[in-house]
């Protein structure tokens, strides 16, 4: 598996009236991961929106294994897992349908593999279980199964430990520095930085535009 | 099993893009059925609009079988234009719009599975329980399959081009008024035509004419509103 990377350039957003990102420039290779701090209103969402793709770049390029991203975006897309804020389930389907129509898109999906998954995040037995009736902290759980079955090797992570207790946060912490170990990339997007257990971390601070 | 660069699905692995077409409309069958009610709500509006008719305009069976094609196309309209609502609202609620758009896979082809599952839903009813609201408005048995076909084929046409304003309105807080508003002048062909071939099955004349023109729009639908409707979810997600 060659290297892989992902580089902006050079970044300019803008919502609305308010120029959010100006000028930013970002790089995360294979084995990295790349915390983006910063307070509320600094543009994380933003920046990780504009990543993947869902917000407009006034200017800039981002690339992704050194081509823009622009040249084949269903091939950028189908290599990156995006999580925003809220996990993207339906409250009226069991756990392991949600992760089953989610990862369907991508990739055909075994029953065996989502539930072993769900026990990948300590959330085994929630699989038959409808999501309306989990809490926040299991939805984030579920969701983060979802994310594991995606085998995207860059995962782009907006708050990924929202609404979860300590175990929680370090199972976070825990699957993004395997998931780098293997080779992946990871784009967090944090108030507090995630406790990751290696030594190529790279941090990003945005200040309020 | 660990989400890993080394290992990305293999090339077998990959779904072709008519599963993943079936597995976003399975997912929607299968979330509907889990809400009847929202399935209900445009058929109990339908069923509810041409009973009363008959009430407040007159018993006589002659008399009402004049206007019988009108109120039936009419009160379908509305109904339809009422469910349109729900076609992306949900989903670009809790992201699954998002995830349809970073999926690598043709947003058209998800959407257009979306709208087939909203018609099968909502249109396909609404067609199947219209021969009971005509035979209450004194149509004749001979014209029952024809009410059926031009309903299915009219309601089919209507999601479609539906699906286009239903995806312009996602980004506006409100977007029920808008919608009806955008939806409704491109609907009037279809009720037009509509109605005129339900009025000529109900004479046992022939009604192929106008049937061939919702036809007509529906083949439009079909190739060209998944397409703009793509274009205008992708720019409701910025």
């Amino acid at each position: 598996m060659s290297e892989l990377s992902l580089r902006g350039e050079n970044l300019h957003v803008w919502r609305g009236e308010r120029h959010v990102l100006r000028g930013l420039a970002l790089s995360v290779s294979s084995g990295e991961v790349l915390q983006v701090t910063g307070a509320n209103g600094a543009g994380k969402t933003s920046l990780l929106r504009a990543l993947c793709g869902l917000l407009h770049l006034e200017a800039g390029r981002i690339s992704w294994g050194g081509r823009d991203v622009r040249e084949d975006l269903a091939g950028f897309h189908a290599s990156l897992a995006y999580l925003g804020h809220e996990p993207p389930l339906k409250a009226d389907l069991t756990a392991s349908e949600n992760i089953r129509y989610w990862v369907g898109l991508r990739r055909r999906v075994k029953s065996p593999d989502i539930a072993q998954s769900l026990e990948a995040v300590d959330a085994p037995g929630l699989g038959d279980r409808l999501v309306r009736t989990l809490s926040a902290g299991q939805r984030r759980r579920v969701a983060l199964a979802g994310l594991l079955l995606l085998a995207a090797p860059l995962w782009l992570l907006d708050e990924p430990t929202t609404h979860l207790d300590a175990a929680g946060q370090q199972l976070v912490g825990r699957l993004i520095e395997q998931h780098v170990r293997a080779g992946g990339l990871a784009v967090t997007a944090v108030h507090h930085e995630i406790a990751v257990n290696s030594e190529r971390i790279r941090r990003l601070e945005l200040a309020r535009g | 099993m660990n989400a890993t660069a080394a290992a990305l699905p293999s090339r077998e692995d990959i779904p072709s893009a008519l599963d993943v077409a079936g597995l976003a409309l399975m997912r929607d069958l299968r979330l509907a059925f889990r809400k009847r009610d929202e399935i209900a709500q445009p058929l109990a509006f339908f069923a509810v609009v041409t009973t009363l008719f008959p009430l407040a305009i007159t018993p006589e069976l002659p008399r009402l079988r004049e206007i019988a094609p009108g109120v039936l196309w009419v009160a379908a309209l509305l109904a339809a234009l009422l469910a349109l609502e729900h076609l992306f609202r949900d989903d670009a609620r809790d992201g699954t719009l998002e995830q349809y758009a970073l999926c690598g896979r043709s947003l058209t082809w998800l959407l257009y599975a979306k709208t087939a599952a909203h018609w099968i839903l909502t249109g396909l009813p609404l067609a199947l329980v219209a021969p009971f609201a005509g035979m209450a408005l004194g149509a004749p048995v001979h014209a029952l399959g024809g009410i059926v076909i031009t309903l299915a084929i009219g309601t089919f046409a209507l999601s479609l081009i539906g699906a286009i304003s239903a995806a312009l309105t996602l980004g506006t807080r409100r977007g029920g008024m808008l919608l009806s508003l955008l939806t409704l002048p491109l609907a009037v062909p279809i009720l037009i035509f509509g109605a005129q071939a339900t009025d000529l099955a109900m004479r046992a004349r022939g009604f192929a004419a106008p049937l061939e023109l919702l036809a007509a729009f529906a083949v439009l639908g079909v190739t060209l509103a998944p397409l703009a409707a793509a274009a205008a979810v992708r720019i409701s997600l910025e």
